[in-house]
């Protein structure tokens, strides 16, 4: 069973911002969900080894040539906001270190 | 002999003769489906975005072509993008150049004009298609319905009080209502081949690695695959032909050569061994589909194929399997929409409320649910109890497919347990919405191609035949889809709004 307070831990982990109606009712769907995938539990793996992908691809290498990307102005055109030439973000840092 | 369809409800292997013999130009072609998007658009809600005028230069531009005897087949062909492919929108100055935005059916990216064109923009322009506009879509491709786009439902064109499936219902509903010749879709768990299913036309799931990633919005990416939706597998055919191809910008896109996918439909099944898989006739299933399902199968035995009963025990283990990964990766990849770079932000001074905020306010009700869903499988502690089990599993389920498929030409099953639903039947209910795509998942987890073809009805609604067939053998499913498409003659089935 997740409880209220795990909903909450992994909604951090995710930096999603729920409201308290939304952590209730995820709580409820989360463990009726993780209760239909547990059935997995039950397949023995003991001899299996993951698949994280399914073609036979690996290492794809290519030169390190130069090429045009995307414009400054238009890379910067879907900012939310901006500062002549950069991405305006949040402080991160406190003023003054 | 019947009426012939009104032209915008023909295949592109019919409107395409006459555009090449000169009795039918791309703009009365592209005039009649945007009249159709005119009249049905809003109604049906298919469409997030539509450039009229620019796809009226477009076929402008195709007429020249094709006066001058350019005989590709696509050239001058009206058809639509689901809003996951990015359409580049904004000039090299980043201001706005006409183009058409992209949402991936959410609120965080309303607004965003992309800078650069997906693979698919560029592929079809090149082989000459017009594009009409963007279609509408679950948000970020997570839905089996289209109820969970932030720019409301679409609408089943064959009874609009149901649901036409999704990720990619605005792209087969466009497809089925005359608005677009064929479109484009996603399909990370079915979301292709199910929406196909319930509006009658034909989806297809390449092979992982089959189609360019590039400029697909993700989901999943160890999943995702993008592929046509169409009115004829001959049709389909010629779209995948186009769409279909390395790109070195995708590194999981392969560099095999395309096959000539129209040369591989010869009508034939005769010496073919299809294998039916006895757990996807699963418990609870809609009678009238499995009776169409098991009447295609016998088709296709009469007409020379060896039916063979196989097993693929792990298809129990499919949901669980793709509920694991699916979110796990997606959780991941929407780590993206931070409020910073592009899209929709909160505008907090505080980077913290402003990722929470941001995210909390922009993704809709299942998107969320699949994040923490993917985190938590991701999160210290039950890393290796889920997600690591999973992808064991991954490996049982492809393995069991592999050795079926060494000894059958491709497999035949329902697409979807059953025909459309209405609007609202399953939206309280996240795992009942989940069992839909049973039939569908277990094929992405394997990464293997299949088809949905129409065959027949069932209360009224469409029901889809699936072949699936080997890794990079999409020939082979085409071939049998084909074989069977015009051995059933329900490749005129139309919504009864199709009509002018």
């Amino acid at each position: 069973m997740i409880s209220r307070a795990e909903v909450e831990h992994v909604a951090s982990l995710a930096r999603l911002g729920l409201t308290d109606a939304e952590i209730d009712q995820m709580a409820g769907q989360l463990n009726r969900i993780l209760e239909a995938i547990g059935t997995l539990q039950s397949v023995d793996t003991s001899s299996v080894g993951p698949t994280a992908q399914v073609i036979a691809l690996e290492n794809v290498m290519r030169d390190d040539v130069a090429r045009d990307g995307i414009s400054r102005d238009a890379a910067l055109a879907n900012a939310p906001r901006r500062e002549g030439p950069l991405l305006r973000v949040p402080l991160i840092l406190e003023e003054g270190r | 002999m019947p009426d012939p369809l009104p032209l915008a409800d023909r295949t592109i292997t019919e409107v395409g003769e006459l555009l090449h013999r000169r009795q039918l130009s791309s703009r009365e072609l592209t005039e009649a489906a945007l009249a159709r998007i005119r009249r049905d658009g809003e109604a049906l809600n298919t469409f997030l975005a539509v450039g009229g005028e620019r796809a009226l230069k477009a076929a402008d531009a195709a007429d020249v072509a094709l006066a001058a005897g350019d005989t590709r087949p696509l050239l001058g062909i009206p058809y639509a993008l689901k809003d996951i492919f990015v359409t580049r929108a904004l000039d090299d100055q980043g201001r706005p150049d006409g183009g058409l935005p992209t949402t991936a059916g959410s609120q965080i990216l309303a607004g965003y004009r992309s800078p650069y064109a997906s693979s698919a923009e560029e592929r079809f322009g090149a082989a000459g298609a017009v594009l009409l506009g963007k279609t509408n879509c679950d948000e970020f491709a997570m839905g089996s319905s289209n109820e969970n786009s932030a720019y409301g439902p679409v609408r089943n064109p064959w009874d609009r009080s149901t649901v036409p499936g999704g990720s990619s219902g605005g792209s087969s509903a466009a497809v089925a209502a005359g608005q677009a010749f064929f479109a484009t879709g996603t399909d990370t768990g079915g979301s292709i081949r199910q929406p196909a299913s319930l509006t009658g036309v034909v989806g297809m799931k390449p092979t992982y690695g089959r189609v360019s990633r590039y400029g697909m919005v993700a989901f999943a990416s160890s999943l995702d695959q993008g592929g046509p939706l169409t009115r004829s597998v001959r049709d389909m055919a010629l779209a995948l032909g186009a769409m279909a191809g390395h790109d070195p910008r995708d590194s999981t896109s392969v560099d095999l050569p395309v096959p000539d996918y129209v040369a591989a439909l010869n009508g034939e099944v005769r010496g073919l061994r299809l294998g039916v898989p006895r757990e996807y006739f699963v418990a609870g299933m809609e009678p009238g589909v499995e009776a169409s399902v098991r009447a295609a199968i016998g088709l296709l035995e009469g007409m020379g194929a060896e039916i063979v009963e196989v097993s693929l025990p792990s298809t129990e283990q499919g949901l669980a399997t793709y509920y694991i990964i699916a979110p796990a990766e997606a959780s991941a990849n929407l780590a993206r929409y931070d409020g910073v770079r592009y899209g929709a932000s909160a505008g907090d001074e505080d980077l913290l409320a402003n990722y929470l905020r941001t995210r909390g306010d922009g993704f809709g009700a299942e998107v969320k649910r699949r994040i923490m869903l993917g985190t938590y499988a991701l999160s210290a502690g039950y890393y290796d109890a889920y997600y690591v089990k999973a992808q064991q599993v991954r490996t049982l389920i492809k393995a069991e497919f592999d050795a079926v498929l060494a000894g059958v030409d491709a497999l035949l099953a329902p697409t979807s347990p059953s025909v459309a639903f209405k609007i609202g039947a399953k939206t309280d209910d996240p795992l009942l919405m989940y069992l839909n795509d049973a039939c569908t998942l277990p094929v992405n987890i394997a990464g293997l191609p299949g088809i949905s073809v129409p065959c027949g009805l069932s209360n009224g609604l469409p029901v889809g035949l699936q072949v699936i067939g080997r890794a990079f053998d999409e020939a082979m499913v085409l071939r049998v889809a084909d074989a069977y498409e015009r051995a059933a003659g329900f490749s005129d089935l139309r919504p009864p709004t199709a009509h002018d």
